[in-house]
């Protein structure tokens, strides 16, 4: 009986994707937090190293802003 | 000191020209009617191709330039100019060719009902509103094909300068200072790292090519006026076609290493080697379709984030929200300046990774 119930009630299915976009976002941003803090060690510990490690750091943030991206693709989609 | 002053003065300035700029779209778009703004459509509309270049709404009357439509149909090639559906995107304005009629809706081009419904379209829908017609081959210049051809022609001007700046002397001039670092760059930290000092002159033209053609047509669809601003990267259909080449370099050129340590790797226990393998076939599959969605979801997603910033304007409908999101809108549009051709360069680098992998000899 719950089952049909279920299937009654009109889903709003565009709260779930804010939801899902949202969960994305923390996702990312652990993920840029934790290259950027890294970055900012090796640069501190390394200077002399630093346009290497800014130039791998951009590139790894654009990995993970794409992870975060597939989500958010995932959720536009109905 | 003094520059600090002269900065604030600055700010303060900008500040006032963007609230002068952004008057007149205010006061265009809360004339016509009290309709609601629907935001999902306006994002939606500038984001998919479409039959016809839109360039400006003047007092409520779109003003596009028209492209040519290109059917394939059952009574053979129908050619004719996207403006003979003046404007009209929802199946009411039908253009009659080879004894066939067509209807545009939503951008889709269909054969058209005999009779109207009742509110004057000439289509048939299910319940879900969609629609039941049939539909034409379609292969016209629509706006992402137009802008292509731009882009390729660009491309052309730009490489045939640079080449010709080399027929005198070693010593690049004129564009060629520009384009001979970039391609330096896609041969020393590119090419050569990933694929080896051995093969790389038989794929560099593939990776420049891949290179510099995501970087300009992404550079394009940053460019809000006319002969640019398509969305063309970010279109799943041309990111799939450039990842399909990957692939199919990849599946051609394989080594028997390769195939090996895909479906029987060494090093591995037996009972284990079934799982991975399969685990290893999906990457095969895996690796192009997340380039593909990688290049695709960023471009959209810059789009989609510009065009938000802007769209605050008319969801608030106050002149003063207008600062803020145009100034936000600038801004993430600086950020994009980096991020196409950060991914320009994944795509490239990530190509030859994958060629580079499937060509390798292992020792063992």
């Amino acid at each position: 009986m719950s089952f049909a119930l279920l299937q009654e009630a009109t889903v709003d299915y565009g709260a779930f994707a804010a939801i899902g976009a949202g969960l994305a976002a923390i996702g990312a941003g652990i993920g840029i937090g934790n290259i950027g803090g890294s970055a900012i060690q090796a640069m501190a510990r390394q200077p002399e190293m630093m346009g290497k490690i800014q130039a791998s750091a951009i590139i790894l943030l654009a990995f993970v802003e794409a992870v975060a991206l597939f989500a958010i693709v995932v959720s536009l989609i109905k | 000191m003094k520059t600090t002053k002269f900065n604030v003065f600055r700010i303060f300035i900008l500040g006032v020209f963007f609230v002068l700029v952004s008057t007149p779209t205010f006061a265009i778009s809360d004339e016509p009617e009290e309709e609601e703004f629907k935001v999902t459509e306006v994002i939606m509309h500038h984001i998919k191709d479409a039959h016809d270049f839109h360039l400006l709404d003047w007092d409520g009357h779109p003003i596009s330039i028209p492209l040519p439509v290109l059917l394939w149909t059952e009574n053979g090639l129908v050619a004719f100019m996207s403006s003979e559906f003046r404007h009209d995107d929802s199946g009411k304005v039908i253009v009659e060719r080879n004894g066939q009629k067509f209807v545009k809706y939503h951008e889709e081009i269909y054969y058209a009902s005999n009779s109207a419904d009742e509110n004057g379209t000439y289509m048939l829908f299910n319940e879900e509103h969609d629609p039941l017609n049939e539909h034409p081959f379609d292969f016209s210049i629509t706006k992402l094909v137009f802008t292509m051809f731009v882009s390729m022609l660009l491309l052309i001007l730009i490489f045939g300068f640079s080449a010709r700046a080399y027929t005198k002397n070693g010593v690049p001039k004129g564009i060629a200072k520009f384009t001979e670092p970039l391609v330096v760059f896609i041969r020393d930290d590119v090419a050569i790292p990933n694929i080896g000092e051995r093969h790389y002159k038989k794929f560099l033209p593939f990776l420049l090519t891949l290179f510099f053609f995501i970087w300009i047509n992404n550079i394009m669809g940053l460019i809000p006026f006319f002969p640019f601003s398509a969305n063309l990267s970010g279109n799943i259909a041309f990111t799939f076609v450039l990842a399909l080449i990957t692939f199919v370099m990849t599946t051609i050129l394989g080594t028997k290493d390769y195939w090996k340590h895909i479906f029987w790797m060494p090093g591995v226990p037996v009972p284990l080697k079934p799982f991975l393998a399969l685990i290893e076939f999906a990457g095969i599959f895996i690796k192009p379709a997340s380039l593909m969605i990688r290049l695709f979801a960023n471009i959209t997603a810059g789009h989609i984030i510009i065009l938000s910033l802007i769209s605050l304007i008319f969801i608030f409908k106050s002149i003063w929200v207008s600062p803020g999101s145009i100034f936000f809108a600038v801004f993430v549009g600086l950020i994009e300046v980096l991020v196409v051709a950060i991914q320009a360069y994944i795509f490239t680098m990530l190509s030859a990774l994958y060629i580079g992998s499937a060509m390798e000899k292992h020792e063992h």
